[in-house]
């Protein structure tokens, strides 16, 4: 019984310092997409460079939706990954340009290249509700069916690539969508 | 005219100003720093509509101020839309449900009531009935105690006897 009194403020106090602990590290930012295993929202838009796209423009397979902005660092420094997805024909990239304007997009993928089938024009952020975007860069996996699979919220690297996309991909594959 | 090292009156200073900066922080308003929108109302009763909606709604950008409160692109683009919703005569609970449906929990100030909200809700409830229990055991066992010290069984109570001098 003694034995017990003792223990158990110290066995509490491991257990709270534990919880408290991994409190420290828990990642808070990033949320959960809502529209996981949810079809990608209908829209008729304009792109980027003036065209009008819906959501039969989509790509018949697997592709990224990958949510950008002229104004967006971190969408310069994950730039040359989707680069090279694009140029090695890895993935179809569709992009999001989220709350810019048209001419500074325009411009930014002429400055940088462009690695986007197309780029739907969301000026007014209006799309990006229906996707459940908080700010770019964020970057969907969307099956052959147009079903969102997943989501990925900041910088898309190299890392982020093989470790979390490419198992993504590989297991939708198995899938056969 | 001695004064010690530390006057009481430094004291006093510093309870007083203590006093002060926490009575201030009770009566500052949490967000109270609302963003200026331009939005036009029909009636007072959208306006207060969208003020409350604005408020109890998380910016999912800017996660410890609300939709009202914060400067966040994606918050002002919510905003918008809360009174686009208003104005189209949508009910508070469809406007929170188009905003659950695209964030999730997350963007509810007021989580609702599901099983990974339980402990949430209930936790400060559990919390307050172990501290009873536990106060109560500790209060039941001082009782007992105090009884049982102050009753003394025949052979206590002569030796008592024969200390206070008094002879059977």
């Amino acid at each position: 019984m003694s034995k017990l009194k003792f223990y158990l403020p110290v066995l509490s106090f491991v257990v709270i310092a534990i919880a408290l602990w991994r409190g420290l590290y828990l990642d808070t930012k990033t949320l959960p997409s809502m529209l996981i295993d949810k079809p990608m929202p209908s829209f008729e838009l304009t792109a980027v460079d003036g065209s009008g796209v819906s959501n039969s423009d989509l790509p018949g397979q697997i592709f990224l939706l990958n949510v950008w902005g002229s104004y967006c660092l971190p969408c310069l420094i994950e730039h040359p990954t989707l680069m090279r997805l694009s140029e090695e024909g890895a993935i179809p990239v569709v992009g999001v340009n989220y709350r810019d304007r048209q001419d500074l997009a325009v411009d930014w993928l002429e400055n940088n290249g462009n690695p986007f089938a197309f780029s739907i024009l969301d000026e007014s952020g209006r799309f990006g509700i229906d996707l459940g975007v908080y700010g770019a860069p964020e970057t969907y996996l969307v099956d052959a069916n147009g079903v969102i699979r997943f989501r990925h919220v900041s910088v898309l690297d190299e890392t982020v690539w093989q470790e979390e996309f490419l198992p993504a991909i590989a297991e939708l594959r198995a899938e056969g969508t | 005219m001695s004064s010690p090292a530390i006057s009481p009156n430094r004291n006093l200073l510093l309870l007083i100003t203590l006093v002060f900066v926490l009575l201030a922080s009770l009566l500052t308003p949490g967000a109270a720093y609302s963003q200026v929108d331009t939005f036009e109302f029909e009636t007072e009763e959208q306006q207060d509509r969208f003020r409350t909606l604005s408020d109890e709604l998380r910016c999912p950008m800017c996660q410890n101020s609300s939709l009202s409160g914060s400067t966040g692109g994606v918050a002002e683009d919510l905003r918008r839309e809360i009174h686009r919703m208003i104005m189209e005569g949508m009910s508070d609970s469809e406007i929170i449900q188009f905003m659950f449906e695209r964030y999730g929990d997350f963007i509810l100030f007021r989580p609702r009531l599901t099983a990974g909200t339980v402990l949430l809700w209930f936790g400060p409830l559990l919390f307050l009935i172990l501290g009873g229990l536990i106060a109560s055991g500790i209060w039941r066992r001082a009782r007992k105690i105090s009884d049982s010290d102050t009753q003394l069984d025949k052979s206590q109570q002569e030796r008592l006897r024969e200390l206070l001098g008094e002879k059977t």
